[in-house]
Parts: C-alpha cells; sequence; structure tokens
C-alpha cells in the first residue's frame, strides 16, 4: 500500500517536472498571448492608436499600432467647451481638451527614443501603479485610466508590458501636454 | 508519505499567496502612530535619543527653504557594510529620520528597513504646540503653514517618497560616502552649519565596516575643474541623481546626474550626458533645437528651463518643491555661463 502511494508519487513528481521544462517555451507563449488579449479587451487602442475614418466611420488605423498622437498633427490650443461638455477629443483620438489643458496619447511601441524601448518592467509597474509619467515623474493626465488600471495584478501588467514590448516599433515623437495656463493663453491669444 | 502528498500541492498553492502577504506586511505590522512609537526621543518630552546619531549631506536637498535635521539609528551590534562605496548595505533594523521645519517642526520623515529586507516610508505631522507628531495619510496631505510658499506645505504621499527614494541603488539618498565626506564643499547651497557625525567617527565606533581604505584616507570629492563646477555637479548630484542615475531603477531618459564615490570618472559620464545630450522631451517654453546643456548660454539651456519651471508639467524636480531654488539657479547658470572659458566641452576632450 505504501510502496504503491509512492510510486506514485515519484511517477506525478517526474511527470510535473518534466512539463515544467516543457512548458517554458508555452509560458512565454502564454503570457504573450495574455497580454495580448489584456491590452486589446482593457481598450488600450481607442486611445493610443490614431483613428481614420474607414467605410464604416472612425476606427484605429492598425497601421499605427498603440504609436500614440501622431507628431504631425501640431495642435496649440485646447477645444472651446460648451454647455455642459467638459472635454472633446481631435479627429484621431489621441489628443484631448479638458480642464487639465491637452494632453496627447503616449507611444506605447518598443521604440527606443519616443516610446517605451528604454522602459523596464517596473518602469511601466510603477507608471500604471502610482499615476506618474516614467513611474517617477509629473501625474499622467486623463483620460488615462489610471484610477482603474492600477487594479491589475503584478502579472497582468507583467503580461501586458512583454505584449507591448513585442509589437512593431513606430517612431513618433509625441507632444508634450498643454497645461491649462498655456492651454487658456493660447486661446485667448487667438 | 499519506500525508505529504497532499501537503505538498498545498504548499505549491500557497506559495504565491505567501509571497504576497510578505508584500503586505506593513499592512499586518501597521505603522506607528505617534512619532514618540518610533523611537526617536529619549522621553515623553522631545529629547533626542542619545543612540540616534545626528548627520547632515553636504549637498542637501531643496525643499521650499525647510530647514532640517536627520538621525540614524541602527540596531545594537549592527553595523553599515561599506564594501560599495556607492552602495552602503544598511542592517535590517535601521532606522532614519529627517525633520522639516518653518518656523517650527512641521513633519519628520521616517524610513526604516524591514526584516524582510524591504523599507518603509511614513511622515508624521507636527501639531502647532511641537509637541507630539501624528502619522500622515498614505496618500499625504495639505497643511496651512504661513511661511510655504502661497501659505500651503504638501506632506508628500508615500508612493513619492518612493518615486525619490526607490530610483537610487540604494534609498538612503543622504547617508552616503559623498555626502558625509569630510572634504566638505564650501559653495555648496543651504548646508546647515552642524555636519554632524562623520564617516571616520562611525567607522572608529564600528558602525561602518569595510569601507575600503582609500575612501577614509582621502575623503571622496567630486573631480571637477572649478569650485563652482564642484558645487554645481554636487547641487545635481543631491537633488537630482536618485532619479537620473546609471546604477538604480531611474527614469528611462539619458541624463545621468550621479556622482560615484569610488569612480572619479563618473564627473565625466555626468558631463557627457548633460553637454550635447540628446532632449528626450521637447516644448517646455525653448524650440525644437534647444539642448540639456547650451555651454555658455544658460537661458537657452532645458536643465536651467526645466529646474526653474514650477509648472507642474514642467518641473524638476517633479515632485516635493514648489518655488524654484533661486540661490542653485544662479549657481548652475554662472557654471553653464563660465563652462565655455574654463574647459573645452567633454565632447572635444574624448575625441582621439
Ligand atoms: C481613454 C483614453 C486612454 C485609454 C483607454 C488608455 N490610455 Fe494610456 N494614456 C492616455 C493619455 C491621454 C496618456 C497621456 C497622459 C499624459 O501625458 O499625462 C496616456 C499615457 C499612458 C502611459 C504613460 C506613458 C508615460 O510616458 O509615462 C502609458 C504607459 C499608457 N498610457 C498605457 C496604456 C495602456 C497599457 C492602456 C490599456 C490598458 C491605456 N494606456 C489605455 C489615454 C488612454
Ligand atoms: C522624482 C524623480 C525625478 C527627480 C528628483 C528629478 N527628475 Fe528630472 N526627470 C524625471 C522624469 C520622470 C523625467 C522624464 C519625463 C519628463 O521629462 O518630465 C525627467 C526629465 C528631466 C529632463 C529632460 C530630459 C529629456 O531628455 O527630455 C531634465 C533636463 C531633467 N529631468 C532635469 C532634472 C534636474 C536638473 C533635476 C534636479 C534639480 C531633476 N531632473 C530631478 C524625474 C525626476
Ligand atoms: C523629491 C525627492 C524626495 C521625496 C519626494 C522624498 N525624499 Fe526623502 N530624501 C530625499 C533626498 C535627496 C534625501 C537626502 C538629502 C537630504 O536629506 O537633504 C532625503 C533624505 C531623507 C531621509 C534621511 C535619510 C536619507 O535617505 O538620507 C529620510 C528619513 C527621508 N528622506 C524620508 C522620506 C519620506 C518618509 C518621504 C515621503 C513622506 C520622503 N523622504 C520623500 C529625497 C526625497
Amino acid at each position: 500500500m505504501n510502496r504503491s502511494r509512492s510510486i506514485t508519487l515519484i511517477v506525478l513528481a517526474i511527470a510535473a517536472s518534466a512539463s515544467d521544462t516543457a512548458s517554458a517555451e508555452e509560458k512565454a507563449a502564454d503570457t504573450l498571448a495574455r497580454g495580448k488579449y489584456l491590452v486589446t479587451v482593457a481598450g488600450c487602442n481607442d486611445c493610443h492608436t490614431p483613428w481614420k475614418v474607414g467605410p464604416a466611420g472612425p476606427e484605429p488605423d492598425m497601421s499605427r499600432m498603440l504609436s500614440g498622437h501622431p507628431e504631425s498633427i501640431a495642435i496649440s490650443a485646447p477645444a472651446t467647451a460648451v454647455g455642459q461638455w467638459i472635454a472633446a477629443a481631435n479627429t484621431t483620438n489621441t489628443a484631448h481638451s479638458g480642464p487639465w489643458g491637452v494632453s496627447f496619447t503616449a507611444n506605447l511601441t518598443p521604440d527606443a527614443e519616443t516610446g517605451l524601448g528604454k522602459w523596464t518592467q517596473s518602469t511601466f509597474t510603477q507608471t500604471i501603479r502610482t499615476g506618474r509619467h516614467m513611474g517617477r515623474g509629473r501625474k499622467i493626465l486623463p483620460p488615462m485610466p489610471i484610477p482603474m488600471y492600477r487594479n491589475f495584478t503584478d502579472e497582468d501588467l507583467a503580461a501586458m508590458f512583454t505584449y507591448l514590448q513585442s509589437i512593431p516599433a513606430i517612431k513618433n515623437r509625441v507632444p508634450e501636454p498643454l497645461s491649462p495656463a498655456v492651454a487658456s493663453a493660447a486661446a485667448t491669444s487667438e | 508519505m499519506l500525508r505529504a502528498f497532499p501537503s505538498l500541492i498545498i504548499a505549491a498553492i500557497a506559495l504565491p499567496g505567501i509571497l504576497l502577504h510578505s508584500a503586505l506586511a506593513e499592512a499586518a505590522d501597521p505603522l506607528p502612530r505617534h512619532l514618540h512609537e518610533t523611537g526617536l526621543f529619549a522621553d515623553a518630552g522631545t529629547t533626542i535619543d542619545a543612540r540616534n546619531l545626528p548627520f547632515a549631506p553636504q549637498y542637501p536637498l531643496w525643499s521650499d527653504g525647510a530647514r532640517k535635521r536627520r538621525w540614524i539609528h541602527l540596531p545594537p551590534g549592527s553595523a553599515i557594510d561599506a564594501s560599495r562605496p556607492d552602495a552602503w548595505e544598511f542592517p535590517v533594523g535601521t532606522r532614519l529620520w529627517k525633520e522639516f521645519s518653518l518656523g517650527r517642526p512641521i513633519e519628520t520623515r521616517f524610513i526604516e528597513r524591514l526584516a524582510d529586507g524591504t523599507w518603509r516610508f511614513a511622515a508624521y505631522v507636527w501639531n502647532e504646540a511641537g509637541t507630539e507628531a501624528t502619522l500622515a495619510p498614505r496618500e499625504g496631505m495639505s497643511l496651512s503653514v504661513p511661511m510655504a510658499p502661497q501659505g500651503r506645505y504638501s506632506i508628500p504621499a508615500s508612493d513619492d517618497c518612493r518615486a525619490c527614494h526607490e530610483g537610487a541603488a540604494v534609498p538612503v539618498l543622504g547617508f552616503s560616502a559623498l555626502q558625509l565626506s569630510s572634504d566638505r564643499d564650501p559653495l555648496a547651497p543651504h548646508t546647515e552649519a552642524h555636519t554632524g557625525i562623520s564617516v571616520a567617527d562611525f567607522v572608529r565606533r564600528g558602525l561602518i565596516r569595510n569601507a575600503p581604505a582609500a575612501l577614509i584616507d582621502d575623503p571622496p570629492r567630486i573631480a571637477a575643474t572649478s569650485p563652482v563646477e564642484r558645487a554645481a555637479l554636487g547641487y545635481l548630484h543631491g537633488n537630482c541623481a536618485h532619479c537620473h542615475n546609471d546604477s538604480g531603477a531611474p527614469a528611462p531618459v539619458d541624463l545621468v546626474l550621479a556622482q560615484s564615490a569610488g569612480d572619479p570618472a563618473s564627473t565625466q559620464r555626468v558631463l557627457h550626458s548633460m553637454i550635447g545630450g540628446a532632449v528626450r522631451f521637447r516644448g517646455h517654453g525653448l524650440g525644437n533645437d534647444a539642448t540639456l546643456i547650451a555651454v555658455g548660454n544658460p537661458q537657452s539651456s532645458v536643465l536651467i528651463a526645466r529646474m526653474r519651471s514650477r509648472n507642474p508639467n514642467t518641473q524638476m524636480p517633479p515632485i516635493g518643491t514648489q518655488a524654484a531654488d533661486i540661490e542653485a539657479l544662479a549657481l548652475i547658470e554662472r557654471w553653464i555661463a563660465e563652462k565655455s572659458l574654463s574647459t573645452p566641452s567633454p565632447s572635444q576632450e574624448t575625441k582621439p
């Protein structure tokens, strides 16, 4: 009785360790797939991929996937909010004007000079958790959903970062935000 | 065997849970509610316990003119391992305090190294009578303090403590070989009158061990070409290097402002990254062609523009200050203005 139990145990242990080594690659693939899934369903493309007008109306232009506000579209003044409206987006849905000034969505591709190429996993995790630019800088502005996304688990954030580092790098230098003071000065001087 | 098998499975399942728990250790062992319970004082009054030793970094952090006092406590029998000159290893149980005053004590910040090797951060807010300080909320808070800029004083959130302290190789920022060097910089802005206890003293008391002999015999000093350059680089080290370095978890930009006590060549690395270094983020009041440091021309230097600004989207440092440091700006502008006259830029020096 005892003996047969210990044999079972050994067999199980061998099976477990074999599946451990065989799964290293599988696990990486799983992480990547999980990251892609999370980035897709959490809606990152809604804001970080510039929109174009397709046959069925506005849609994300996946040839510029997650590359942020296009540097070719210069914006120097905020939208004028009317009546009950508090915020406005531009045609690519990558520039957002509101009480915070004007924010431009970041380039999330792995380009070293203009995207997340020099980031580490901990830069990414701290950015989402603390809501600070590059994990240590100024406050990240709306509409980046930090208050919701900070609830992602460490594992989810690791998977998302792994995926973001695997997508095609696109060189696109996103402009710095316009603060409310600058924005209103520009608006009144028009 | 019969029992071992299921418990093995349980152990495997529980492991991630155990890791999670150590991350939450802070919640399990809450921070003391009052400063008196952290061991800073000898009695119920505010006399400092003699076991907490005062120290004063030569390149202090600018905090809108607040005056500061600092103390360190090492558990009995323990010592700091100084074998790595720029990353001293502090024993478990190390405690450090920093008191901020504007006319009266406003807050005392507290750092402690826990049994699992991690650090915890807290701020205690003083009552107006100066008799007791109480734990501030994790999210920080804003106080009405007449002597503060615009009458408001802000206590950093604990995430903000970490944004500065956990960017460097070691989270203790002001207790280091360079900061406590007895070869003190006479031009350093905002130094306190007292110098606290020296590194040599700590070594003599057995509280610092394994320090390379060279560091004690020849106290570190920044390898600059002029006294103004030395003080300018020292200021940038003390105020910026925790986020702009190449050894910890810095902000991912190319700027390096950290001096190394063990490696005098670090000064050249810093100069290279500043002079002629690429600017990652444009449009902070200067044109697209502006450089971090325009030798001979402080007004066209992005570094100066970002230090002078207190627009929250632009200012450097991004946390912990609401008023620009006029004295430091004058020093660094003078250094940039004189730089072209006194020395060739490092990019010229390195040409073969
Ligand atoms: C509703 C629009 C919106 C959505 C959805 C959104 N973002 Fe953002 N994000 C922004 C904006 C706007 C900024 C720039 C804010 C600023 O400059 O302060 C930003 C900034 C960022 C940054 C900071 C970059 C830096 O340099 O510090 C990261 C990282 C980021 N987003 C990742 C993501 C990820 C990952 C997702 C999906 C899980 C996502 N965002 C979804 C609007 C959005
Ligand atoms: C708490 C962390 C932190 C501290 C302290 C800090 N910085 Fe920064 N710094 C950042 C981050 C994050 C960035 C990148 C984002 C940005 O530009 O705001 C940055 C960017 C910069 C840039 C622009 C670099 C580029 O390539 O565009 C300069 C210049 C700069 N910092 C100078 C300084 C100076 C000078 C000090 C000290 C007086 C300092 N910083 C202190 C976090 C910090
Ligand atoms: C803007 C960056 C910054 C922030 C934010 C910050 N610190 Fe510091 N802190 C420093 C620097 C730099 C030093 C060393 C220079 C000095 O003391 O003047 C220091 C020194 C200290 C010291 C003395 C020990 C040491 O590391 O030298 C303590 C204790 C401390 N800080 C606690 C805290 C706590 C707690 C918080 C949050 C409530 C905090 N600090 C927030 C930058 C920061």
